[in-house]
């Protein structure tokens, strides 16, 4: 055996480069069947970020396909519900440059609202009930429907289809609870230093 | 002397303490209106119980807590409910919340009330709900409903330490001091009770060394007592729950924690009066210390006040000159914030009132850029780095903003004050907090939208796939009942198998050619047909015939018919037919007998040429009629068989097979079988009957035809 490796170095070394191929290539394959990552994962990544309103405005049937259409290359500023803040994290997660919001589909609220039926006004048709993607009205024909506000996404699909308008998107009221602290706001002063001042208020005086 | 520890940071800003110590705690006395807000404490606010206008006694509960973290509201002096609406409250966003409005009337009556005098042999539970009941939130500042802090610990451990705060490190303000100087004895009473419900090895009471009349008062009142007056140096903010413990024990309170996670509880001195209170005099938190202090009152001091009393009422009560004012501000200059408007009540929080001077605390100058001084870092006192957190905050980065444990932020402002570029780093923090909270919350409902949406397209995916199943199965019996029909129903529909049959031999026939119109060799053809086809041969044929011929060819149909509708006649008589039948035969042939008379009439005056015949039509026939006859026979000769021939062998097998079914019918009938059987076999004679009458008449026909 011996002999034969030192007479034969070069075909010792091809045989033993081939058979250490064949082992880290079997080792790879196996790893990548049993540590098989189901779904694309990019989509999911995406999908977790979206609002998950299902209101459409990007011009795609829901978050999820527009997820899709995203990590195929879809423009990531489409989602009014998102916002700014969305996009930004999109643009993170993406590594793609942060664009402003697409007006086009619409612009982002300040503060989130929730569908509400005019309840004296509603004919029981049953028809935003259909149109709700998170299936947050209650009702039945010819009986008088209500939102369920925790679970409204504020999409307002519900509205269009209401044949008597009784359906109004109302913003959420700012309370005790849900009011905070803005970031403070930035004034041009702050870019001066100590020296600059100075300056200026020797200039006003 | 017990050993003390020291926290990281901190600052030591000037106290401004002494303006509000001169003189004893003063009663604010009762203003002419109270305010008294659902939410002054953390957790659901209460829910009103009483109505507009009716009478309230002091200490009688106008709002129920909702839910477990909450606590109740109290009248704290006797008048009369006169609203429950909207109104401005002390917090920095200035915003209305639903509040219980009062008109005293002066008179101050109590409800009935009592403690357990016997307190020491109550237990934990009576307490719990005596304190729970008197609506005692902590006074500290945060306003946590004391019951639950006392009542549960979360995680389960032992307490072994009870801390009572009296601290109180932030600037001007001496509520705290004062309520120990004069009141050490309800603070040692209200801390045994505290004991009782908290059960700890050892009980301290940590105060800072710049209140020696506190001090000394406390521990005169302690004497006797297994409680610890615990002095330690004067530094911001010695008075946060976890850097007093930390003070105190050493012992750190981990990164998102509890006190309770390392055995301490913590109260406040004005909260454990105020449990004193409840248990012992079972009066509820109706008022508490306040300082009212500041440049811009004559006269600043501590008050005992109402909760629910306007600011204004004790700010005048101070000698307030308005003029003089920079800003109204609750709590100290560290932590409190700038209130709106002056109208606003006292709450079971409010620790200080401060009315400061432009000079006193001037408006911050403007933030410069930060210069990584670091200096913000040494005073912050939980150890975070608030110069990377106000660059997370200003780019929004949540993620690096929560790894760098931004919520174990006090806000104590320490980095603030400790910035020589004047940045609001605190407002940051503050901002950054709810941006976060709000995202999580956000997520979370994002999450939650996702479920219901995913449920959803799964529900419409199932109906729709239910729907269609049913439509299949419902196409597929559909099928199985034709092709079972088919199958077993070929008798039923024998006619319309012999109507296509029909359609398809006459329209062969006219291929034929018109010159031999001529009956399909079809047995069953029914009568109508066949005259139809007879009436469409004598127009033929009449076309070049004289008035004469016609008026004879006329006759003989009409004598033909006759003989016909006779000869059924007394067919269905012999086969018993039914009644209905036979009377339309014999109606059929009282009609055909005066157009008989009239067709002879005319065949009479047309004279020679018409030839008056015989009744048996069959024997006599015109030319025309003649040759058609001839030809159809001449046709029917081509055919292996004769159309008579053929027609007879039908009437054979019909007579045959009506012989055999009313043979089997009399045996079953002597067998006794079946009534069902019975019936069907009825059923099939009556079928078989017209049909053979049928093919009987083609028969005679036919015969009739070959005799010509």
């Amino acid at each position: 055996m011996y002999e034969w490796i030192a007479q034969q170095p070069f075909l010792a070394a091809l045989i033993a480069l081939v058979m250490l191929g064949a082992v880290f290539g079997a080792l790879l394959g196996f790893a990548s069947e049993k540590f098989k990552v189901e779904g694309n994962s990019v989509v999911e990544d995406i999908n977790a970020i979206l609002p998950q309103t299902q209101c459409g405005q990007c011009g795609y049937p829901g978050c999820r396909p527009y997820a899709e259409a995203i990590a195929e290359g879809e423009a990531i500023n489409r989602c009014p519900p998102g916002g700014e803040a969305g996009i930004a994290q999109l643009a993170d997660l993406l590594d793609v440059e942060p664009i402003p919001l697409d007006e086009a589909h619409g612009e982002e609220a300040a503060l989130p609202s929730v569908a509400f039926i005019h309840e004296e006004d509603c004919i029981g048709c049953t028809k935003c009930i259909q149109a709700c993607p998170v299936d947050a009205i209650l009702g039945a024909a010819k009986q008088m429907h209500t939102v369920i506000t925790s679970e409204c996404t504020g999409c307002d699909l519900c509205v269009d289809p209401c044949p008597v308008d009784c359906i109004e998107m109302v913003s959420e009221e700012l309370t005790l609870a849900s009011w905070h602290w803005d970031l403070p706001s930035r004034d041009d002063s702050a870019t001066i230093i100590a020296t600059d001042r100075i300056a200026t208020d020797r200039d006003a005086a | 002397m017990r050993k003390i520890w020291d926290f990281h940071g901190g600052i030591h800003p000037p106290e401004n303490k002494h303006q509000s110590l001169t003189q004893p705690i003063r009663r604010a006395g009762i203003p002419a209106e109270l305010v008294l807000p659902l939410n002054q404490h953390i957790g659901a606010p209460a829910e009103p119980i009483v109505e507009i206008g009716q009478k309230v006694l002091k200490g009688e509960c106008v709002a129920r807590p909702a839910g477990f973290i909450s606590v109740p509201v109290h009248a704290p002096t006797s008048g009369t409910v006169t609203a429950v609406e909207e109104r401005q409250v002390a917090h920095p966003s200035g915003l209305a919340t639903e509040c219980i409005v009062i008109t005293s009337d002066l008179e101050d009556r109590w409800v009935e009330h009592a403690g357990i005098p016997d307190w020491t042999s109550a237990d934990k539970a009576t307490l719990l709900a005596c304190i729970r009941d008197a609506g005692i939130a902590g006074m500290g500042g945060a306003g946590f409903p004391t019951a639950v802090k006392l009542g549960v610990n979360p995680r389960g451990g032992s307490i072994d330490t009870l801390v009572l705060n009296g601290t109180e490190c932030e600037p001007y303000i001496t509520a705290d001091h004062v309520l120990m100087r004069e009141r050490a004895e309800e603070v040692v009473a209200g801390t045994r009770i505290l004991q009782k419900l908290v059960e700890p090895k050892e009980t301290l009471l940590g105060v800072e060394d710049n209140k020696p009349d506190a001090i000394e008062a406390l521990r005169r009142a302690c004497e006797g007592t297994d409680m610890d007056v615990v002095v330690f140096p004067t530094k911001y903010p010695s008075g946060g729950e976890k850097q007093l413990i930390e003070i105190l024990t050493g012992r750190q309170v981990p990164s998102g924690g509890l006190p309770a996670d390392i055995g301490v509880v913590c109260q406040n001195m004005g909260t454990a009066v105020a449990v004193y209170r409840a248990v012992v005099h079972g009066e509820p938190l109706i008022s508490r210390i306040t300082t009212v202090t500041g440049e811009a009152v004559a006269q600043p001091g501590n008050f005992d006040v109402l909760l629910g009393t306007p600011m204004s009422f004790l700010l005048e009560l101070s000698g307030f000159s308005a003029d003089r004012l920079q800003r109204l501000v609750m709590g100290g200059p560290m932590m409190g914030f700038t209130i709106p408007d002056a109208a606003v009540p006292v709450v079971k929080t409010t620790n200080c009132i401060l009315a400061p001077t432009e000079k006193e605390l001037p408006p911050p100058p403007p933030a410069q850029p930060c210069i990584r001084c670091g200096l913000c870092a040494e005073a912050c006192p939980a150890s975070l780095l608030p110069q990377q957190l106000y660059w997370f905050s200003r780019g929004k980065e949540y993620e690096k903003l929560e790894a760098h444990n931004l919520f174990d932020c006090i806000e104590c402002g320490a980095c603030s004050y400790a910035c020589p570029s004047n940045i609001p780093l605190v407002q940051y923090y503050r901002a950054s907090k709810a941006e976060v909270t709000q995202l999580k919350r956000d997520q979370a409902k994002s999450e939650h939208s996702k479920t219901r949406f995913e449920a959803r397209q799964e529900r419409l995916q199932r109906e729709a796939e239910e729907k269609e199943a049913q439509r299949r199965a419902r196409k597929e019996a559909a099928e199985a009942r034709a092709r079972q029909a088919a199958e077993a129903g070929s008798a039923e529909q024998d006619p319309i198998q012999a109507a296509i049959e029909r359609a398809q031999a006459k329209k062969a026939a006219a291929q034929e050619g018109e010159e031999t119109p001529q009956r399909p060799a079809v047995a069953q053809l029914d009568p109508a047909q066949l005259a139809i086809e007879r009436a469409k041969a004598a127009r033929a044929v009449s076309a070049d015939q004289s008035p004469a011929e016609k008026a004879r060819a006329n006759l003989e149909r009409l004598q033909e018919r006759l003989a016909k509708s006779e000869a059924k006649l007394t067919a269905s008589r012999e086969q018993g037919a039914e009644a209905t039948i036979i009377d339309a035969l014999e109606a059929a042939i009282e009609k055909l007998r005066p157009k008989l008379e009239v067709a002879q009439q005319e065949v009479d005056a047309l004279g020679d040429e018409a030839q008056p015949k015989p009744a048996p039509a069959a024997e006599e026939k015109d030319a025309a009629q003649l040759a058609i006859e001839r030809a159809q026979a001449a046709r029917a000769a081509t055919a292996d068989q004769s159309p008579g021939e053929k027609a007879q062998a039908n009437l054979e097998r019909l007579r045959q097979r009506l012989a055999k079914s009313e043979a089997k019918l009399a045996a079953s009938r002597e067998e006794g079988a079946d009534d069902s059987i019975i019936d069907a076999l009825e059923a099939a004679i009556e079928k078989l009957r017209p049909k053979l009458e049928a093919a009987q008449r083609e028969v005679e026909e036919l015969k009739a035809g070959q005799e010509a």
